[in-house]
């Protein structure tokens, strides 16, 4: 149910945002300590791996769309599909040049 | 119909929008107003002046090439001569056009609502709209003169040239941020204004075009307007990114103004669709057939629509796999249109057809946009674009679409809805006239660039080989007679605002949405209560078979 | 789906509109940001070991840091909203100038970094520049546009947050009227967000 006015749903306690950033400043860290082992090309996969972790943290958490109704949520899915197609058909592209 | 003497309808408690007296008055009344409808005017007053700034360019472009040589102008001003018309006509005529329009003044009508989710922004976008305007004008007058680069502004050129290339960048990317926030505010609107009992199937079908549009709008645009930012970046900066000189990607230049501005054609023509499926039911007297494909394929165009940007550059280096994928998606996004041109012809089917003007342009809607878009899919194919990549085949073939289209459908809705915007009635023998010389000139205009274009002319040149002068002269002849009946259409509708018969009447075409229920002109509020819709919209009780319900046959 | 309030209310308020509105405007914010990814993406695609080498020139130790900082900064400002919602207007308010404070931290580090590379002669169109590959020349014109361009958008949140502080002290922001707080917020997380993906692109690629 969409409310107009209030949003008792998102609310959370300061604890839950604590911990959260917690696990964001451990993810920094193993990116990181990733970078100086020298994996070559799987550095990248995982820094942006280890990216997308954390994007999601802040997104569901911090900006409380786990808490939000189906809509914002098909939203977010939509503008990210359209980045992701976007990069996947400009590399269909350059990947074979 | 009677379009003249007052009617019972008229309220007399409340009075009209325009009448409205809010917090300001006289133009403050106008310019500070956050009322949708005053908004809706403003963007007009915008949109038709640049109609006209763009179309004398075109003229003009149109009399250099009568015939071969110079003729009126240098080779470097005609250069400027199409980059200002494809601009003004692109970034401030087609693109806002419909939406800012019709979309500001009759959306929150459409839905139920008394305004748009975010007025004052709504009014801030019209700002916006102005500045942007203002500052491609000035593009004209500053040192340096207007950009020779085309509309397209490819690199490297567009980084070299001295012309005032800065200007109409900036003027694009605030002209985007207007349009980013007209959708903004249509997507809020739609989601959280429709009246009680309107569920999504019961919104009639150009709020689902402006619906799929404002989402285009939304997240189409910023894509174009950090590329233009990265072209005036360069050109200031030298960073590099779009100088090839430092390392900079032509190509990539490209696939980034199109993964924006081929979405931006959908932008252009979803909302003349929505207009084309709000009229035809009317004046045929029926239903419109295959609500929900009509529906759906709106927002198939606007899916579909963001997968085909690099067949505009199947010239320009791409692999050979990319072209081959592009051309593939490129035949898909036929599809959602021609399901739309099919349910309207079916629409048709034993209607009960009145020929008023606003038929008449959306009739001629279908015929052009069907050649704008076969010829389109044409241009899909790898091996055809070859060879008319570049040339006046593909200017006819988007004039078809845009102008055949989405002009043609912005006439239509202008005379639609002119007598309830403003209570005043044309004259109706004029306005097919109007129509009749527009639609002939307008073949005459663009016909000849689709042969001459298979023959070898290349756009762009203001110089070409004798062998297509006649093309070109009936061409510019074509234009004339278009010019003739746009400014007799356009002489029509400002002497009915000013001296034409009044309108009272609610529903002077018997049209089954709800802005036929209201007031004419409206109140401030649209309603004095705000409707519980029951029914869906169109339900025409004459000739009307049921097909797509019941199966039943008369 | 919402009702209309009766005609004779002018104004009605619907805060789930307004961040409906917010999270429209965020995607483009993320759509633009997306666009400069996707020309860092072919250029590095096209040019690997000449942005590997570029990328020796910054500072890891700093880049994290900034991490660090803006990550916090992310969380104090959902703490000023659990604050205000639980009507604690002061700690609300502390935090939200906590959070511009942090913002504050990340400028002067990115100052810092940048007139180290400016006076080592690394900044676009300088002769030195000029001097690297074409692969180089790009990553460092890639790097000032995008931490600008990210840098502005700090700014920006910085003022906005300040101008909720203001709200909030003067009782316009309250316990049950805080959506303004809330979609300042979206928009410095998603400036977060874009430092989170800027931070392994530009400086753990050696």
């Amino acid at each position: 149910m969409e409310n107009n006015n209030s949003h008792s749903q998102n609310s959370h306690s300061y604890g839950i945002y604590i911990l959260v950033w917690l696990a964001l400043v451990v993810l920094t860290t193993v990116t990181v300590t990733v970078a100086g082992l020298d994996l070559k090309t799987l550095t990248v996969t995982v820094a942006l791996v280890i990216a997308s972790i954390k994007s999601y943290l802040v997104i569901t958490i911090f900006m409380h769309l786990r808490s939000e109704g189906k809509t914002f949520k098909v939203f977010v899915m939509v503008a990210l599909l359209f980045l992701l197609v976007s990069f996947i058909l400009l590399f269909a592209d350059y990947s074979f040049q | 119909m009677s379009a003249d003497a007052v009617t019972l309808d008229s309220n007399d408690k409340e009075p009209s929008y325009l009448d409205f007296k809010g917090k300001y008055s006289g133009i403050r009344g106008w310019i500070f107003s956050t009322d949708h409808k005053r908004i809706g005017i403003l963007y007009m007053i915008g949109i038709l002046t640049f109609f006209i700034a763009g179309a004398t360019f075109g003229f003009l472009m149109r009399l250099e090439l009568i015939s071969p040589g110079e003729t009126i102008m240098s080779a470097q001003t005609y250069n400027r001569f199409f980059t200002l018309h494809g601009v003004i006509m692109v970034f401030l005529f087609i693109i806002p056009g419909i939406p800012a329009v019709f979309g500001n003044f009759f959306l929150p009508i459409l839905i139920g609502a008394k305004d748009v989710a975010f007025p004052r922004l709504n009014l801030f976008s019209w700002y916006l709209y102005l500045t942007g305007g203002i500052l491609a004008l000035l593009s004209i007058v500053m040192p340096g003169g207007p950009a020779d680069t085309g509309w397209t502004f490819y690199i490297p050129y567009s980084v070299r040239t001295d012309t005032n290339v800065i200007f109409s960048l900036c003027a694009a990317f605030v002209l985007g941020f207007s349009s980013i926030l007209t959708g903004l505010n249509f997507v809020t609107t739609v989601h959280r204004l429709k009246a009680l009992g309107m569920g999504w199937f019961k919104m009639p079908l150009s709020v689902w075009s402006f619906y799929a549009t404002a989402w285009v709008q939304v997240l189409a645009t910023p894509i174009i307007g950090i590329t233009l930012l990265l072209v005036g970046i360069e050109r200031v900066l030298h960073v590099g990114i779009f100088d090839p000189a430092l390392g900079g990607d032509p190509v990539l230049y490209q696939h980034l103004f199109w993964i924006y501005s081929h979405p931006a054609v959908y932008i252009m023509i979803l909302p003349a669709m929505g207009m084309v499926s709000e009229i035809i039911p009317v004046f045929a007297h029926r239903t419109i057939f295959g609500y929900k494909f009509i529906a759906f394929s709106s927002i198939a165009i606007a899916l579909f629509g963001s997968l085909v940007w690099a067949h505009h550059m199947f010239t320009a280096g791409m692999s050979d796999t990319g072209q081959f994928i592009f051309s593939l998606l490129t035949m898909l996004v036929a599809i959602p249109s021609a399901i739309k041109v099919f349910n309207w012809i079916a629409t048709l089917y034993k209607g009960s057809i009145e020929l008023a003007t606003p038929m008449l342009y959306v009739l001629a809607f279908i015929f052009l946009f069907t050649i704008g878009g076969l010829t389109g899919v044409m241009a899909g194919v790898i091996a055809i674009d070859i060879q008319i990549h570049d040339t006046s085949f593909i200017v006819g073939h988007f004039h078809y679409v845009m102008f055949g289209g989405t002009g043609f459908a912005l006439f239509a809705a202008l005379h639609y809805w002119m007598p309830k915007m403003f209570g005043r009635m044309y004259n109706r023998k004029f306005a097919k006239i109007a129509f009749w010389f527009v639609f002939i000139g307008f073949n005459f205009l663009y016909f000849p660039m689709l042969i001459m274009g298979w023959l070898g002319m290349p756009r762009r040149y203001y110089d070409y080989l004798p062998q297509f002068h006649p093309y070109h002269l009936i061409s510019t002849i074509g234009s004339w007679i278009v010019i003739a009946g746009l400014l007799l259409m356009f002489y029509n509708l400002f002497k009915a605002l000013k001296s034409g018969p009044v309108v009272t009447e609610k529903n002077i075409w018997g049209g089954e949405t709800l802005e036929w229920q209201i007031d004419t002109p409206p109140i401030h509020e649209n309603f004095t209560e705000i409707p519980v819709i029951e029914e869906s919209p169109y339900q025409y009780k004459e000739n009307d078979l049921n097909l797509d319900e019941n199966k039943e046959e008369k | 789906m919402s009702t209309q309030e009766h005609a004779a209310t002018h104004t009605h308020r619907d805060d789930y509109g307004a961040r409906m509105g917010m999270w429209l405007f965020l995607f483009t914010e993320l759509i633009l940001f997306g666009g400069m990814f996707l020309v860092y993406s072919v250029y590095r695609f096209t040019n690997q070991s000449e942005f590997h080498l570029a990328a020796t020139e910054l500072n890891t130790i700093i880049g994290t840091f900034n991490t660090a900082i803006l990550l916090t900064s992310s969380l104090t400002m959902a703490l000023s909203i659990t604050a205000i919602q639980k009507n604690n207007k002061s700690l609300s308010v502390f935090f939200q100038l906590l959070t511009i404070l942090l913002g504050l931290f990340f400028m002067m580090n990115k100052y810092f970094e940048w007139s180290a590379k400016i006076n080592h002669g690394l900044f676009p169109g300088s002769d030195e520049l000029l001097t690297k590959s074409s692969g180089e020349i790009l990553f460092f014109g890639l790097y000032y546009v995008m931490t600008g361009l990210h840098g502005l958008h700090v700014l920006v949140g910085m003022i906005l947050i300040a101008v909720m502080a203001g709200f909030t002290s003067r009782g316009i922001i309250t316990h049950d009227n805080y959506v303004k707080l809330e979609n300042t917020g979206l928009y410095w997380h998603l400036v977060d967000i874009i430092w989170i993906f800027l931070f392994p692109l530009f400086y753990l690629i050696t």
